[in-house]
């Protein structure tokens, strides 16, 4: 069978997590229920010129592959594979204003140019004169785990490839406060680190890209071995546990086997139960992750969970501030992810020491 | 040899019909849908054409039995519809009996509800229930519950190109045996959105379409859903079943020429034409008929023309027509809706129609079939290109 190999990471998001040197080492502690990702020099990446008309997701995005690529030390990827949940929702929104407030007048293409879902994915590419498959995913909390999914599939038809995927998510200003309106966003502030505690209903909002560049072999730049992804639409909390029993039998790993298990608990109470549910029994004696209290929660906050796999492993070591339980792994080989958002988009994956 | 995958159902909703037999019977009688807008309200309303579903949203809630407080936008309703014809079509009854998959193509998702709702949300509690349309797969997560598909359910958004990429996968996912069988497409409503954001573009016609025209006014933009259902070689076997034809060649390029314009050699375009024939292991003379994506306008026609003589020689262009006179451009939509058209040519033995078509354009010497044509019929190359230098071609075969 062929590998699905991560040979460059990069993250940005509403901790510093640019700097390819360290992890979390310096936390952010954020008070607004919606907060936007750490300012960072974008200029290092992204020429003033062609800066000045980008929305943010294509800044983060852009930059993030870029740092990516260089992590691979890559520069023509084979395949270029997005995943966002909300796409370049910010020109949407200013677009759909102009249309609204001014009864479909006076309105400029720019703004409709670049918003469509695949705006991210069709920018690098003509950044780097790609012309090979480019397809982006838009399915909510799994946008980024369908991606991978395509690129895990594209390297078993052609393990030679190396595909650059990616997910990004903005924050645009009254589309994302419309959710503090259906309940999706909580409606009271609390300290953001104490939202895994939080006793209420709904979550928070943030934004933030993590760009990776999956190969069929390892290579000396591997950081480390994608064994499997798998995402369910929906499922009931006894449903998910047995879906995660039978994914670890089919990859031929029991639970002993599993050093850390990153979970996406958002800090709500109405589904939090998919989580405490396999914590306190599947993984009860297994070393516990969790992060949206550093990074908030959006529909590709997800591909942190491989982020963090990845700089464990590179790492050696758990930042405190990621563990919810008292069990610590001696070694870190083996780490399983479970992410899901509101009963919806379930995704499980494992990831491997390389 | 490559078989490709079997295609077991369809189903269809766009402006000429609301099932796969009322649009077969329009392409044969030659009857386009291209109208005035009547439900969509809209300053432009007269002033283009467009491919309009005759349904109001309340006709379509009845027709799918929603609850009359239901938080399904158009786009996921017309999807529902040519999901569930395309379903029943497939003989499928459990879901759960075999590792079932959904990928939906979709460019604006839900935004018919958006931009209805959008300003009143902070004033009315009503009307929240809506807001979650704004994401685009809402819209596919209001199709999956309403077939009840708990597994792989997915959404492609890669602008005018999306159904073709989500047959695409789900072609993918089959032959690698990820999935047993997998239902892909795609479906766009029409929305002040996309008719404001074409306008901007100043490529909508204010007239029927005329797809390789040289006097070629813009597009006509239209809203449609449709489905293929793919299964692997071994549900066909074991349960018999009608098969269509196959999906045989697939190939995705980007033609990182500029974020909505086609370049002028058609490169993206000729490179996923080239890439699908190497996939479908198949010369280019073995290709009987070409639908072009064919949008009408100035840029895309050109284009895909100087592709198509690039790839096949000048001389040499199979029979080509591009449907849309027929349905207007249904965005996501279109790739799913010319997969169709092209299944029921391969059954049929017919090329439908390049509708309204005069004069030859000046750059090169293709003409598009121009009427119905009997023909024998083996393979059918279909082309679906997007913003964002998206280019994707499929090949479908009996």
């Amino acid at each position: 069978m062929n590998g699905c190999y991560i040979n460059g990471i990069a993250n940005i998001s509403a901790q510093k997590t640019a700097d390819p040197n360290s992890f979390l080492g310096d936390v952010i502690a954020h008070e607004e229920l919606i907060f936007r990702s750490h300012e960072f020099n974008y200029k290092d990446y992204i020429k003033p010129s062609a800066m000045r008309r980008m929305s943010k997701s294509v800044k983060m995005g852009v930059a993030t592959s870029k740092m990516a690529l260089s992590a691979a030390e890559l520069e023509m990827p084979d395949a270029i594979i997005t995943g966002t949940g909300m796409g370049c929702r910010q020109d949407s929104e200013i677009f759909l204003e102009k249309i609204l407030y001014n009864d479909e007048q006076f309105l400029t293409p720019t703004l409709f140019i670049q918003s469509t879902h695949n705006t991210v994915g069709g920018q690098i590419a003509l950044g780097l004169g790609c012309k090979a498959y480019n397809v982006t995913y838009v399915q909510a909390s799994v946008s980024f785990e369908t991606s991978v999914i395509d690129a895990q599939l594209m390297l078993s038809e052609s393990p030679d490839k190396n595909i650059l995927v990616g997910g990004i998510d903005e924050i645009a200003k009254n589309s994302t406060l419309l959710h503090t309106l259906d309940g999706h966003i909580k409606s009271e502030k609390l300290p953001i680190l104490d939202l895994l505690d939080s006793k209420t209903s709904g979550t928070v909002c943030s934004e933030g890209a993590t760009f990776v560049v999956l190969g069929g072999e390892k290579t000396k730049n591997s950081v480390a071995k994608i064994v499997d992804v798998e995402t369910k639409n929906s499922a009931t909390p006894e449903e998910i546990k047995v879906e995660i029993q039978r994914f670890m039998r089919r990859n031929e790993i029991t639970i002993d086997d599993i050093d850390a298990v990153v979970l996406g608990n958002n800090g709500n109470v109405e589904y939090n139960h998919y989580y405490k549910n396999v914590q306190d029994s599947l993984f009860s004696n297994t070393e516990q992750l969790c992060y949206k209290h550093l990074i908030g929660e959006y529909h590709t906050a997800s591909a942190f969970g491989f982020y963090i796999a990845s700089k464990v492993f590179q790492f050696g070591n758990v930042p405190s501030v990621l563990k919810v339980n008292d069990i610590r792994a001696k070694t870190y080989k083996n780490i399983l992810l479970y992410n899901q958002y509101r009963a919806k988009n379930h995704s499980i994956a494992l990831l491997q020491q390389c | 040899m490559n078989k490709g995958i079997a295609i077991t159902g369809m189903g269809i909703i766009s402006s000429i019909g609301n099932t796969v037999a009322e649009n077969l019977n329009a392409l044969l009688a030659e009857s386009d849908g291209i109208s005035r807008i009547k439900f969509l309200e809209t300053r432009h309303k007269d002033a283009i054409m467009v491919g309009e579903i005759k349904k109001t949203n309340e006709e379509l809630v009845q027709e799918l039995g929603l609850n009359a407080i239901n938080n399904f936008s158009r786009t996921a309703m017309i999807g529902s519809i040519a999901a569930k014809e395309a379903l029943l079509d497939a003989g499928i009854e459990e879901i759960d009996e075999y590792r079932t998959g959904f990928i939906s193509g979709t460019s604006v998702g839900g935004m018919d509800m958006t931009e209805q709702h959008y300003l009143d949300y902070h004033k009315k509690t009503t009307n929240r229930r809506y807001i979650e349309a704004q994401h685009a797969g809402f819209t596919t997560q209001s199709i999956s519950a309403y077939l009840g598909i708990k597994g792989y359910v997915s959404t492609i958004s890669t602008a005018c190109s999306s159904a073709a990429n989500a047959i695409m996968l789900g072609a993918r996912l089959v032959k690698a045996g990820k999935i047993d069988r997998i239902i892909v497409g795609g479906t766009d409503a029409l929305s002040k959105f996309t008719i404001n954001g074409f306008g901007t573009l100043m490529i909508l016609s204010d007239e029927q379409c005329t797809p390789f025209d040289n006097d070629r006014k813009g597009l006509n933009l239209g809203e449609a859903s449709a489905y293929l259902v793919l299964e692997s070689d071994e549900i066909v076997a074991k349960t018999n079943k009608k098969v269509y034809g196959h999906v045989r060649g697939w190939a995705n390029a980007n033609d990182a020429y500029h974020q909505t314009a086609s370049s002028s050699d058609g490169e993206g375009a000729y490179l996923a034409m080239k890439q699908a024939l190497e996939v479908a292991d198949i010369a280019v003379d073995d290709i009987d008929y070409v639908n072009a994506h064919g949008t009408a306008t100035i840029n895309n026609d050109l284009s895909e023309g100087i592709a198509m003589t690039r790839i096949f020689g000048e001389d040499k262009v199979p029979t080509f027509s591009s449907t849309k006179a027929f349905t207007g451009h249904t965005l996501a939509a279109a790739g799913g809706v010319e997969a169709v058209y092209s299944i029921l040519s391969l059954q049929e033995n017919m090329i439908f129609p390049n509708l309204n078509f005069k004069t030859q354009m000046e750059e090169f010497n293709l003409v598009p079939q121009t009427s119905i044509l009997s023909k024998k019929m083996h393979t059918v190359l279909s082309n679906s290109f997007g913003f964002g230098g998206n280019c994707s071609t499929l090949i479908f075969s009996k």
